[in-house]
């Protein structure tokens, strides 16, 4: 069936809320409004308001009500607009959620689910553009995930809020639109919340990317590709805990490596993935590691400002060209 | 208040009230005194001076309902019903403490009971009362949640936003707000434009209650009052008590900023002593009595002491121990 990456995050969210009663979404304009990039559209008028809560404009008020609900015995969805407001709930999610099961000694743990929008690419501005996710994949406590692709946009919500522990999900603002399509059958979606995965095997040089970076990523290998570079496309899936083995075994087939991360690079998640690189592939590797992430400004306006300061898919095959010619 | 009014309640729940603030404040001098010895390290925020509130208060609730309380929590926990044992076993870093000695004098759990623990982030155990109010409503429970905090939080924009929310949905909370006049060293009137606390909830349409803290009696009848409105479903309350801490804000504290006469004319205010002589002049209590809870209390810390140096630390190895639950999805 042809499918969004918005429509299949939605069947997942209409799919958690039908099948437990201790599952509600909280967020602000998730409701009447229909959220802010229509994701819940539709879910007020099928579960109403208890269940798909409106809230104020109190990003560290709702966010710690979620905690306070999944310790009470809920199993929250709390959806934060967009990642920067999430830094206005920080206190909450790594004082708070991230440290309480070590804190109590075990005693206490936090199931909740945190949605929220990320990335840059529709000129929105240095407030509404960054890619935080890897500040909190820094937190022990926590899990991040960041799903690429339509099978994970409808499948890692099952598996998130199955997890004890307080999950990350993290949405591309650029995927929301992405079109496909996704068999009817939950197999084709059924997914871990633990391992990263090949998206396209290649023997050349390995793209390791996450979220946003995954597309571009694929048009790099293709473009690659027709010049006789077979690239392969290792999607990390999950930010935290990184799936290290995949990673490694990727790398040390193909020798050669570049990270995408949308972040910018110092004290990164690009930084981390070069630095697991470098303790498990050294002796393997033939060529330096390389990094396409943003530039390092806050995100500008202008269009060919933000094109400039973004990954896109000809830095990406420009790094790994570099690479293989290098070698 | 005169030492001659007439104690609103019998004698058995008067003694109670007395035996536990008689316990945390033995508690807490012993805390005080180790701390000294340097087998407590860390931060320790003591509560001498505040005991009526912890004692008055706590006792409203029952077993059910939700505590969130501080880092200034130790008789909060123990009148909730966590060992005197196992607080000391966790100021001392020892496994057997109620947080396996994860948590310290600043994080106190106890999930038997509903102790959602010490929060040390000021203002931020008040959202997760929020979220308790909410699970219980949605779950259908009858429970409540109460949640403690000094005053220096209301100038935390988590203060204003629980406000809200709490009024707004009309949640099971009580906002139990221990007014001891200084955040810290910071002097109420020296950070808040509006210093009348009950003011700020009640502009979130939350119904507000003063109590004197420094009155065990004051206390539990005005808790108890609250109480009654939460559970009535008429949503949210906060009150103040008004109160005092005898000690520094820390151990690390040179208390610089008060000056000592106030704090004398505090101290002739102190919960226990008041208490007691209202309950002797009511024919309530004799000097024996009240010299008996004072020896229990002292052994229970005795013991309370010896278990704690006795116990082991958690092994090294199990360092990494919850902090995420076994293999996920």
């Amino acid at each position: 069936m042809k499918t969004s990456y918005r429509d299949a995050l939605r069947a997942a969210l209409r799919e958690a809320l039908a099948a437990d009663a201790r599952v509600f979404l909280m967020g602000e304009d998730v409701g009447k409004y229909g959220g802010s990039y229509a994701v819940s559209k539709g879910l007020l008028a099928e579960f109403g308001p208890e269940r798909v809560r409106d809230t104020p404009l109190s990003e560290l008020g709702f966010v710690g009500a979620g905690i306070g609900a999944a310790l009470g015995g809920l199993h929250p969805i709390v959806e934060i607009m967009t990642v920067n407001f999430s830094l206005l709930a920080m206190d909450q999610i790594v004082n708070g959620a991230a440290a309480l099961r070590h804190m109590s000694g075990g005693q206490f743990h936090v199931p909740l689910v945190i949605r929220m929008a990320t990335g840059a690419g529709r000129q929105l501005g240095a407030q509404h553009s960054h890619s935080f996710e890897g500040w909190y994949a820094h937190v022990p406590g926590l899990r991040v995930l960041a799903p690429a692709t339509l099978a994970d946009a409808r499948g890692m919500l099952a598996p998130a809020l199955a997890c004890p522990d307080p999950v990350l999900l993290f949405e591309h603002v650029r995927l929301y639109n992405l079109e496909g399509e996704l068999a009817e059958n939950p197999e084709a979606w059924r997914c871990d919340i633990r391992s990263a995965a090949v998206r396209r095997p290649g023997d050349a040089v390995s793209l390791i990317a996450y979220g946003g970076g995954v597309p571009l990523s694929l048009e790099a290998a293709e473009t690659l590709a027709a010049e006789g570079i077979d690239a392969e496309v290792v999607d990390l899936r999950v930010l935290r805990p990184l799936d290290g083995e995949t990673l490694l075994a990727s790398v040390r087939r193909t020798r050669r490596a570049v990270v995408v991360d949308e972040g910018w690079k110092s004290g990164s998640l690009s930084a981390e993935i070069v630095a697991r690189l470098m303790e498990g592939a050294f002796y393997d590797l033939d060529a330096p590691v390389a990094r396409v992430c943003s530039e390092e400004v806050p995100m500008p306006y202008a269009r060919p400002l933000e094109d400039a300061a973004l990954p896109q898919a000809h830095k990406i095959a420009a790094a790994a060209r570099k690479l293989v010619a290098g070698t | 208040m005169t030492a001659v009014d007439p104690v609103p309640f019998d004698k058995a729940l008067a003694i109670g009230l007395l035996s536990d603030m008689l316990r945390i404040r033995r508690l807490e001098e012993a805390a005080a005194e180790w701390y000294g010895a340097g087998k407590i390290r860390g931060y320790l925020h003591l509560y001498i001076g505040q005991e009526a509130v912890a004692a008055g208060a706590v006792r409203c609730l029952s077993r059910e309902d939700d505590i969130v309380a501080t880092y200034r929590e130790h008789g909060h926990a123990l009148v909730r019903g966590v060992p005197m044992k196992a607080i000391m076993a966790e100021m001392f870093g020892k496994a057997a403490g109620c947080s396996r000695g994860r948590g310290g004098s600043m994080h106190l759990f106890d999930a038997a009971i509903r102790f959602f623990g010490g929060n040390a982030i000021v203002g931020g155990g008040l959202p997760l009362a929020v979220g308790l109010g909410l699970s219980a409503r949605m779950l259908e429970e009858s429970r409540i949640s109460a949640c403690f905090f000094g005053e220096g939080a209301v100038a935390e924009g988590a203060f204003h936003e629980s406000m809200n929310l709490a009024a707004l949905w009309r949640l099971p909370v009580l906002f139990c707000c221990e007014n001891n006049l200084y955040a810290m060293g910071t002097a109420l009137e020296r950070s808040e434009s509006q210093t009348d606390l009950c003011a700020k909830a009640e502009s979130y349409k939350v119904t507000a209650l003063r109590a004197d803290g420094m009155d065990v009696a004051s206390v539990h009848e005005v808790t108890r009052d609250a109480l009654a409105r939460v559970r009535s479903g008429a949503g949210p309350c906060f009150v103040e008590y008004r109160t005092y801490r005898f000690r520094a804000h820390s151990m690390f504290d040179p208390d610089l900023y008060r000056d000592r006469d106030e704090v004398e004319a505090w101290k002739k205010r102190g919960p226990i002593h008041t208490f007691s002589a209202r309950l002797k002049a009511e024919g309530l209590l004799s000097e024996a009595e009240f010299l008996a809870l004072d020896a229990k209390a002292m052994a229970e810390v005795s013991e309370a002491v010896a278990f704690a140096e006795a116990a082991p630390f958690e092994a090294v190895e199990d360092l990494a121990r919850d902090v995420v639950a076994g293999e996920g999805p």
